[in-house]
């Protein structure tokens, strides 16, 4: 038996998506295992192309006792001592290939997200299950060390090779003390102030054993906490709305509260009470048993329904103080610096007859020929500079046709439908409170512009195109729900068409 | 310029006798070459060995200093052709590509130039690109040297056997008058490491020494009568010749006991994965000391017959290590003990897969059970009948939520612009048989773009789609090839040919003023400086020169709405033959390389310089995703909002941003929302700047002011 027992090789893989550093990362364990009279190895599959497909880097190491060991140049499973995940997922993808097992791997992992294209490109939420890779990680590690060290770095102005560094320093799993990282780090001449200050603070928080892999984000909370500022008439009368929004139940309540906020925010205080009037109606087919879903559903969706996405208001939200105020802190833009805003408008004659009153707009829209001659002067891709004083200005004059916006072709088009829906969501729930619920949660398909809008529109009216096959069933809501989540699943709705066609097959069967 | 820099590194190479040098694989070869005495080197570019014509780029001054001359082969073939030079002199020779696409490029000079045979020592340094990140097909480099009989070293990876091998395989092709090809492994040429240097050696001959001094030998030109000659040289004198060498001078290498029951017969680069796997079952040490005769075959071909034969002989079973198929070794050495009648069994593919990479599980699994049935009382008694499973339970529950990451565009790549433009003009005129090609642009195969149908080879993209070229047909082949390929060969075989045989289809040339794909080297048609090289040639005018009627060129990718007209008018326009459309903007990468720390340098030195970067208004997305569709950057990406009333998340563009101008260009092109907005940061503005900044802050200050005073603005409590 060889298998001589005083010397061990330490593996360590490093998991990251290409461009986040891990090459920088690899050769400063290298460097530390050196300094500490240790021989070590790196390998990696540069593959010079791949920019931000998933990458492993791999280490061993050994003490240095005069002969040369025979490393591997690649992980295997079962086999690790030390796994580092550069981003959250790739920890999940290190405990799927086996890298992570419970005998012996410590598990250091961001927390922070990477989103992959296939997350981003759902007309839905796309996003992976968090949760599900922290437990899974959990139960495969001898250790689990997770926080979000990609906001560490970034905070420090520096990159998360610095804190990925920090955490494996922290986490004392190599026999090597905090000042030969340190030192490391300093020999590498490079941002190395912000690389020590990313560094301290991953290994103090690991040493420290904070988790945030336990506090998993809440959902976001309702409607608490709104400031209100203006003058004292409209903040009086804000607050006579807002008691009323107050005395629903909750979960109604908190969801109430923000969809009236949006409302008022988005029109007028006379807005905000014909959103509260329309609750009214499904409140009063609610029902407490249920968990007021009904109610809750319509605060939400009714809010948003009412608030549809006109040429007011982007012109509105862009010359808004607030706004102005949020980009010169997202861009870092100092007292020394000058900024400049380009907005992106690609108006065509639906949008330019949908901002006139409506009698005009109906006009237009109803003769092709007129309407192709003004698409004709319209359609084109305009850059506004909303820095400029001609460029804010045309946007300020748009936002003052708030007021009329009642009277607008498109107020009419959208209150049409709003109307159309929410009445068929409360006939519904009279047979089927479920199936109603559903009808209102449909809502959440519309959104987008333009091309994207229509295609909301017509996912809408497809999935409701299923309730005559499902009304009557026991399971129609459940079926309804599976309908809107195809929808959300693909651009085209080729999920949607494969659905329909199940519900078509059952109702046959 | 090259992706990454070597200038530093390269020092190394100046190391003399008795020194240590600590580094990379490729820079360990290339130190040898150059202690070899090397005359000459060149080579194309491409994973693994990319970065070893970085190196050599960046050490020109040492290659001069030394009398040795080097280029970047315009293809492997070239490259492969090169060594000619060491066919009637004297002159050490390097090539290095990668394998095996590259062997398939360069096979026609290798089969000529292993036929007449060579004089001085030549060397084909093969990078292999086989199993994990690879991304070419999976094919091995072993028949090429079978077939045309040149003799392939496989060394143990580490870099003082591959620095051996380099020596090695100069000799042996000089006591061989044969090509020498080297593999190393991809991992093995990015591998860190040390070895002991000597001093490097000036060529005895140098290029120009022969160059004054031509030499000619009929019989080493590759035409009857003489090729008939050849043939029967390669096997009369050549092989054994090569046999003789290897053994004596001890290539191939034995370890463990001298005698045993079973033992195993490996390709050299195998030998790590193999001690670890017998390091794990208690059979191995770290050192590698073992308990199991091992044969490690730094030369796999030719074979050795008499050592083969003498390994097995005592042996009641061998395994064969073998990454790859087909499983040549295994036939070698199966036929080899059939012949001399030896009933030793031969075991390899059997245990280990026919297919894939043999990596540390495949390696363990294989090698125990090998041993479980052959040579049980080796084993300890946990090996023999394991307890776990060795079943990854998690595995299934992850599976359905990590999602894929396969590699993809970079942050602000001018390339993505072209495809959004492509997947516009499909939503416009319906969809098209697209041909793709190799390159950074394949990419587009992926989500979200999802375009082109087939890659069919380096430069052959519009060739790809020569059959598609019917008068039956209402619509036009679309088909894709990079400036990479366009040079490497796309210019002869893809727009020569398209003319030739009035092609009617749609060819985009994506230009991106680089080999980018690789690295960033530089082609003809790169728009810098290049001290060694010549630059700037426009690829319009190879394209006009080859006879191409119809050109287009659009000099900045990132006008969507500009490329979708130029697609729109070569897809639909009367007029016959090809239509090309040149697409031209810098690879993102080597731009921010270049003109970060020139930024930088401007802002801390007190310069104007205005800084875009871009920006989502979330109040304004609405969470539909359709920007991403057609972009896929990575710094475009998701956000949940904190706001109980939205379900969906919406986009957001983080620091990263590059401010390329491809969201805003797509938002106006397939008139998306308005929630993009760019931001230059004017960084030591003028005078001018500030006035006009306060004027207009105080302006447009006075009528948000006016405006929220009367009605209500919420915040958070």
């Amino acid at each position: 038996m060889k298998a001589n027992e005083d010397q061990k090789i330490i593996k360590l893989a490093i998991l990251a998506v290409g461009g986040q550093g891990g090459g920088v990362l690899t050769n400063w364990i290298t460097d530390v295992a050196e300094r500490n009279g240790y021989l070590a190895q790196a390998t990696s599959v540069a593959g010079v192309a791949q920019r931000t497909g998933a990458t492993i880097y791999y280490v061993e190491m050994c003490p240095d006792t005069g002969r040369r060991p025979v490393f591997s140049l690649a992980p295997a499973q079962g086999d690790i001592d030390i796994l580092i995940a550069a981003e959250l997922m790739e920890a999940g993808r290190a405990v799927m290939r086996g890298f992570v097992t419970p005998d012996r791997t410590t598990l250091i992992a961001s927390a922070h997200r990477i989103a992959a294209v296939s997350e981003k490109i759902e007309p839905g939420d796309g996003r992976a299950d968090s949760p599900t890779v922290h437990k899974n990680a959990r139960e495969a590690a001898s250790r689990y060390i997770c926080f979000d060290m990609e906001k560490v770095a970034v905070e420090a102005g520096s990159v998360i090779s610095s804190s990925l560094f920090g955490a494996l320093a922290g986490s004392g799993a190599l026999p090597f003390a905090r000042e030969s990282y340190e030192e490391t780090i300093e020999a590498s001449g490079r941002g190395v102030k912000a690389s020590l200050a990313a560094f301290g603070k991953a290994f103090e928080r690991t040493v420290a054993g904070e988790d945030a892999s336990a506090s998993v984000q809440d959902a976001p909370r309702a409607g608490q906490g709104i400031a209100v500022a203006g003058p004292e008439r409209l903040v009086a009368a804000w607050n006579a709305l807002a008691a009323r929004a107050d005395a629903y139940p909750e979960p109604v309540r908190a969801m109430a509260l923000a969809g009236l906020r949006k409302v008022v925010d988005y029109q007028d205080l006379a807005y905000g009470a014909e959103y509260l009037d329309r609750l009214d109606q499904a409140l009063a087919l609610d029902s407490a048993g249920k968990d007021h879903a009904l109610g809750e559903a319509a605060a939400k969706h009714v809010a948003n329904a009412m608030c549809y996405e006109d040429i007011l208001r982007v012109a509105d939200l862009k010359t808004r103080t607030a706004r102005a105020e949020r980009i010169r802190k997202e861009m870092k833009v100092g007292d020394a610096n000058v900024l400049q805003v380009t907005e992106f408008f690609h108006p065509r004659v639906e949008e330019f007859c949908g901002t006139l009153p409506t009698g005009l707009g109906r006009f237009i829209e109803n003769r092709p020929g007129l309407s192709k001659w003004v698409d004709r002067r319209i359609n084109r891709g305009r850059r506004i500079r909303t820095d400029s004083l001609f460029g804010f200005g045309a946007l300020w004059v748009i936002g003052t046709l708030r007021p009329w916006r009642r009277s607008l072709l498109r107020h009419q088009v959208e209150k049409e439908h709003l109307d159309r829906w929410y009445a068929l969501a409360l006939d519904t729930a009279r047979r089927d409170y479920g199936l109603a619920v559903e009808i209102l949660n449909c809502r959440r398909l519309i959104k987008g512009y333009s091309d994207t809008h229509a295609r909301g529109h017509s996912k809408f009216d497809r999935v409701l195109s299923g309730l005559t096959l499902l009304e009557g069933r026991e399971d129609a809501a459940d079926w309804l729900r599976r309908l809107r989540e195809a929808a959300l699943k693909d651009e085209k709705g080729e999920m949607l068409d494969g659905a329909l066609k199940t519900v078509a097959t059952l109702e046959a069967a | 310029m090259a992706e990454r820099s070597f200038v530093k590194e390269v020092q190394k190479l100046r190391l003399g006798a008795g020194e240590t040098f600590h580094g990379e694989g490729i820079l360990a070869i290339t130190k040898a070459l150059l202690q070899c005495g090397v005359g000459y080197v060149g080579g194309y570019q491409g994973a693994p060995i990319s970065h070893l014509m970085d190196v050599l780029a960046d050490a020109q001054d040492i290659l001069g200093e030394l009398g040795v001359h080097f280029e970047a082969s315009a293809s492997e073939a070239t490259a492969t052709a090169m060594l000619a030079a060491s066919v009637h002199y004297p002159i050490r020779g390097a090539c290095t590509f990668k394998s095996s696409v590259g062997l398939n490029v360069a096979s026609d000079a290798l089969a000529n130039l292993a036929s007449g045979g060579v004089t001085g020592g030549a060397l084909i340094i093969v990078g292999e690109d086989y199993g994990e990140g690879s991304s070419i097909m999976q094919e091995r480099s072993h028949p090429f040297a079978m077939k045309s009989q040149v003799w392939l070293l496989d060394p143990r990876p580490n870099l003082p056997s591959i620095v051996k091998a380099v020596e090695d395989g100069f000799e042996l092709s000089e006591a061989s008058n044969t090509p020498v090809m080297l593999m190393v492994r991809i991992r093995s040429c990015h591998v860190t490491g040390s070895f002991e240097t000597k001093e490097n050696k000036r060529p005895g001959m140098t290029v120009a020494d022969a160059l004054e001094n031509p030499r000619r030998d009929t019989n080493r030109i590759v035409l009857p009568p003489a090729s008939f000659l050849h043939e029967k040289e390669k096997v009369e004198k050549r092989m054994p010749a090569a046999v003789d060498f290897i053994r004596s001078r001890r290539i191939n290498e034995f370890f463990g006991p001298d005698r045993g029951k079973a033992g195993i017969i490996l390709q050299g680069g195998m030998y790590n994965s193999v001690i670890r796997a017998l390091q794990r079952i208690g059979l191995a040490d770290v050192y590698g000391e073992t308990d199991v005769p091992l044969y490690v075959l730094n030369a796999v071909y030719p074979l050795i017959d008499d050592e083969v034969i003498d390994f097995c002989a005592d042996k009641d079973s061998i395994l064969i290590v073998e990454e790859g198929q087909p499983n040549y070794l295994e036939q070698a050495i199966a036929s080899l003990m059939h012949k001399k009648g030896l009933d030793t069994r031969i075991l390899g593919k059997d245990i280990l897969p026919m297919a894939g990479e043999y990596t540390g599980q495949v390696m363990l699994d294989g090698i125990s059970a090998y041993l479980r049935a052959n040579a049980p009382e080796l084993l300890a008694a946990q090996v023999l009948a394991p307890n776990a499973s060795g079943e990854n339970t998690l595995a299934a529950d992850l599976a359905k939520v990590v999602p894929g990451r396969p590699p993809g565009f970079c942050t602000g790549c001018p390339e993505r612009p072209i495809f959004a433009a492509t997947k516009l003009i499909e939503k416009e005129l319906g969809p098209h048989h697209i041909s793709s090609d190799i390159g950074c642009h394949l990419f587009s195969i992926m989500p979200p773009f999802e375009l082109g149908a087939t890659t069919m080879g380096y430069g052959l993209g519009p060739a790809s789609a020569s059959a598609f070229n019917s008068p039956d047909a209402k619509r036009r082949s679309i088909s894709f090839v990079g400036d990479g390929g366009f040079w490497h060969n796309g210019l002869t075989s893809s727009i020569g040919n398209a003319v030739f045989n009035q092609n009617d289809g749609v060819i985009v040339v994506v230009d991106n003023f680089y080999s980018a794909a690789t690295g960033g080297q530089d082609v003809l048609s790169s728009r810098a400086d290049n001290p060694t090289k010549s630059t700037q040639h426009p690829i319009t005018d190879a394209v006009k020169g080859m006879g191409v009627k119809w050109v287009r060129h659009i000099d900045r990718t990132y006008d969507v709405t500009k490329v979708r007209a130029a697609l729109r008018e070569a897809l639909t326009t009367e007029e016959k033959g090809p239509k090309v459309i040149v697409a031209s903007s810098e690879c993102m990468l080597n731009r921010q390389r270049r003109e970060k720390p020139q930024t930088a340098k401007a802002i801390s030195g007190g310069e104007r310089v205005v800084k875009p970067r871009f920006g989502v208004d979330e109040d304004v997305c609405t969470g539909d995703h359709a920007c991403m569709r057609l972009s896929g950057c990575p710094s475009l990406s998701v956000k949940k909002l904190d706001d109980p009333l939205r379900d969906d998340p919406v986009a957001s563009i983080d620091h990263t941003c590059v401010g390329c101008g491809n969201c805003g260009e797509v938002a106006d092109a397939a008139v998306l929302c308005p929630s993009f907005y760019r931001a230059d940061v004017v960084h030591n503005p003028g005078s001018w700047d500030r006035f006009a900044d306060r004027l207009r802050r105080r302006v447009t200050g006075f009528l948000q002011t006016r405006r929220e005073k009367r009605r209500l603005t919420f915040g958070e409590a």
